[in-house]
C-alpha cells in the first residue's frame, strides 16, 4: 500500500501544481476586475487550505472539483472577454495610460 | 482633438477594409486577412500619426487558442470550431475589430462598487449554470409527458434542494417567487387574509425599519381593517422583545421582523422572536433577504414559519427568489397569483428554469463559501470601519455588536450625505436603500433610530460583497478623507465647529 502510495504521490504532486497554475493562468484571463482577483484570491486561499489533506479519496476529490472549476473558467473568462466594460478606477489608475508593450489605443472620453 | 480622432479612425478603418476586399473579392477568409495585412501596413505611418491602431487578427482580445487548446478534441467531437467562429465575423463585419477599440473609453472611468446591499454582480460560476438553460434546455418545468420537461423540472427540484439545505429546510416548503418583495407580500397579505376572513385574528405586529414592502404591505391591510402595531427599535437599530412579547394579543395573526436591516446593517435576535411567537401560536415571518447565504440561517432552530429570500442578493440572477413556508406545523396562506396551481398552488405561474437554476447555484456556493466569505468580508470591513472612523466627528450607525460586517453605515456630521455622494463619483455608493435612493427624504430607518435629520442626511451605506478587494477598499477610504475634508472646508457650520461654536446654541434668524 505504501509502495502504492509512493509511487503515486510525486506524480499527484506534480499533477496538484499543474492545476494549480493552470487555474490561477485561467483566472488572470477574466477581464472583470473583480472576478480576476477573486480567482486568484480563492485559487491560492483553497490549496493554501488544503495543503495538508493527506487521504487519497479527499485528493481525488478535490483534483476533481478543480478541474471542474477550470473547465467552468475556460468558458467562463472567455464570455468576460465578450462582453468587455470600462476598466475600473483602481486598475491602471486615472491616468489613462496605455501599459508599456501594448500598442497604442484609440481612446473616447465619456462625457455623460 | 478627441472629436477629430474618432472620425479618422472610422475613416482609416474604412479605407483598409476596401482595400482589403477590393484586393481579394469573394475568396476565403484566410486569403483576405492575408491581403489586408500588407495594406494595413502600407498606410501604417498615417495611423501612428492618427493614433490608430492597426488592426490585426491576432490583435483581438479573446484568446481562443489558449483557452480552447487543452479542450479541442472534445470540442470537436462536440462539432464546435472556433475557427469558423472567427472567419464569420471577420467575414459579416470587417469593422468589428476596429469599432471595438474604438468604443473603448478611457482607462479607469468605471467607479467601485459598493453598494450590495442593492445588488450584488452573478457569480460567474452562476452564470455558467444557468447558460445551458438558456441556449439548450428549454422544456417547462410543469411539462409531465416528455423528456424536454423532465430535464428542467430534475434541475428545478435539484435547485429546490440547495436552497432548503441552506436554511435548513425541506425542499418541498420552498416556494419560487419573483423575489422578495412578492415573498413578503405573499406572506403577509396571504397569511392575514386566510386568518382574518373568519374575523378572529386580525392584528399583525412589525417594526419600524422594515424594508418599504414590508410596511407597505401592511398599510394596504390596515386599509382593509386590520390593526397593526408598528414596533420601534433602540438607538441601536434592535427591537425590544418584552415589547414583542407585550404587543403580542389573542387576535395577533402573524410577526414580521426582517432578519438582517438593509440600511444599517443589524442582526435582529431571530431566535429569540422565533420562540415567542411559537409559545405564543403567531406565524412568525421574516424577511432575511440581506441574511440567507450571508449569516447562519437554520428555520427550525429559530422557529420561523415564513421567510423571504432574494436571489440577487447572493450572487444570483434577478428577477427570482423565494417564500419558505412551514409544512409543520402548516402555515396557510391566501394566493395572491392564482392559476395553473404551480407551487402547491401558492404562487402559479410558469417557472423560470434558468433562473431558478441560477439561484440554486448561488445558494449552492454561498453554503459552501460562507465561512470563507464571512471572514473575508469581517476583515475588510473591519478595515474600512477603522480607516473611516478615525477621521474626526464620524459615527457608525446601528449596533457595533451585531450587524452584518459586510452592511457599514457611517455618518459624516456636518457634510450633506447626497453632496458626499456626488463628490465620490468614482464610487458606487448610496445613503439608503435603492427604492428610495431616488428622494432627497433623510432615511426612515435613521430616523426611527433617534437621529437627528442632520445625522440623517449625512450618511453613507458601504456595502462590501465577495468580490471586493484590498486595494478598492483602501482606494475608497483615501478617496472618503479627501472629499469630505474638502467638502467640510466649505461648509460655514464646519469653520464654527473648529471655532468651537455648539451648535446647538446658535439662534438662527428664520426667513
Amino acid at each position: 500500500m505504501s509502495a502504492v502510495q509512493a509511487a503515486t504521490r510525486p506524480e499527484s504532486a506534480q499533477k496538484v501544481l499543474s492545476l494549480y497554475r493552470q487555474l490561477l493562468r485561467q483566472g488572470n484571463q477574466f477581464a472583470a476586475y473583480n472576478f480576476r482577483e477573486y480567482t486568484k484570491r480563492r485559487t491560492r486561499d483553497a490549496f493554501r487550505e488544503n495543503k495538508s489533506v493527506d487521504d487519497p479519496r479527499r485528493i481525488q476529490e478535490l483534483v476533481q472539483k478543480g478541474l471542474k472549476d477550470l473547465q467552468m473558467l475556460k468558458r467562463q473568462t472567455m464570455i468576460s472577454q465578450f462582453y468587455q466594460m470600462n476598466k475600473l478606477v483602481v486598475e491602471g489608475g486615472i491616468s489613462g495610460k496605455d501599459e508599456p508593450g501594448e500598442p497604442e489605443t484609440l481612446r473616447q472620453k465619456d462625457t455623460g | 482633438m478627441a472629436n477629430i480622432a474618432p472620425s479618422v479612425l472610422r475613416q482609416a478603418s474604412r479605407l483598409v477594409s476596401k482595400s482589403s476586399i477590393s484586393a481579394a473579392p469573394r475568396r476565403t477568409v484566410q486569403v483576405v486577412s492575408r491581403a489586408a495585412t500588407p495594406s494595413a501596413r502600407g498606410s501604417g505611418d498615417v495611423c501612428k500619426r492618427c493614433y490608430v491602431t492597426q488592426t490585426k487578427s491576432d490583435n483581438a482580445q479573446v484568446q481562443v487558442d489558449t483557452a480552447i487548446r487543452l479542450d479541442r478534441p472534445e470540442l470537436e467531437k462536440s462539432g464546435l470550431v472556433m475557427e469558423t467562429q472567427n472567419r464569420s465575423t471577420t467575414h459579416v463585419s470587417p469593422m468589428a475589430d476596429v469599432l471595438k477599440q474604438a468604443t473603448q473609453m478611457d482607462e479607469g472611468q468605471r467607479p467601485i462598487y459598493l453598494d450590495m446591499q442593492a445588488t450584488t454582480p452573478v457569480d460567474p460560476r452562476v452564470l455558467d449554470a444557468m447558460l445551458p438553460y438558456y441556449t439548450g434546455v428549454f422544456g417547462n418545468p410543469h411539462s409531465r409527458t416528455h423528456a424536454y420537461g423532465w430535464e428542467s423540472e430534475h434541475a428545478v427540484e435539484q435547485a429546490r434542494g440547495y436552497i432548503a439545505s441552506l436554511i435548513g429546510a425541506d425542499p418541498k416548503e420552498i416556494i419560487f417567487t419573483s423575489g422578495a418583495t412578492e415573498s413578503n407580500n405573499m406572506s403577509i397579505k396571504g397569511v392575514a387574509r386566510f386568518f382574518g376572513r373568519s374575523g378572529k385574528k386580525n392584528h399583525i405586529i412589525t417594526s419600524q425599519t422594515e424594508h418599504k414592502c414590508v410596511l407597505d404591505s401592511c398599510r394596504h391591510l390596515q386599509d382593509e381593517g386590520y390593526e397593526v402595531t408598528y414596533l420601534p427599535v433602540n438607538n441601536k437599530g434592535l427591537i425590544d422583545v418584552e415589547q414583542l412579547k407585550a404587543a403580542i394579543r389573542p387576535e395577533t395573526a402573524l410577526v414580521s421582523i426582517m432578519a438582517v436591516n438593509n440600511e444599517i446593517g443589524v442582526i435582529q435576535p431571530l431566535a429569540e422572536i422565533g420562540k415567542i411567537c411559537r409559545e405564543n401560536k403567531v406565524f412568525f415571518h421574516t424577511d432575511a433577504a440581506q441574511a440567507v447565504g450571508k449569516i447562519p440561517i437554520d428555520v427550525n432552530a429559530m422557529n420561523v414559519d415564513l421567510m423571504s429570500i432574494s436571489s440577487h442578493k447572493i450572487y444570483g440572477p434577478k428577477g427570482i427568489g423565494a417564500c419558505y413556508v412551514r409544512r409543520r406545523p402548516r402555515v396557510r396562506l391566501e394566493p395572491i397569483i392564482s392559476g395553473g396551481g404551480q407551487e402547491r398552488g401558492l404562487r402559479s405561474g410558469t417557472l423560470a428554469p434558468a433562473l431558478v437554476v441560477g439561484f440554486g447555484e448561488a445558494c449552492r456556493i454561498a453554503a459552501e463559501e460562507l465561512e470563507y466569505d464571512h471572514k473575508r468580508v469581517k476583515a475588510l470591513s473591519d478595515r474600512l470601519l477603522n480607516g473611516l472612523l478615525s477621521m474626526e466627528h464620524t459615527s457608525q450607525n446601528g449596533d457595533p455588536e451585531h450587524f452584518y460586517p459586510g452592511c457599514v453605515n457611517v455618518s459624516f456630521a456636518y457634510v450633506e450625505g447626497e453632496s458626499l455622494l456626488m463628490a465620490l463619483k468614482d464610487i458606487a455608493l448610496s445613503s439608503g436603500s435603492a427604492c428610495t435612493s431616488a428622494s432627497l427624504e433623510p432615511s426612515y430607518v435613521l430616523r426611527a433610530l433617534g437621529n437627528s435629520d442632520e445625522n440623517a442626511h449625512s450618511s453613507i451605506r458601504f456595502g462590501i460583497g465577495r468580490f471586493t478587494t484590498e486595494a478598492e477598499i483602501d482606494y475608497v477610504l483615501k478617496a472618503v478623507k479627501e472629499r469630505v475634508g474638502f467638502l467640510r472646508e466649505l461648509s460655514p457650520l464646519w469653520e464654527l465647529v473648529q471655532e468651537g461654536v455648539d451648535l446647538n446654541t446658535i439662534e438662527w434668524t428664520q426667513h
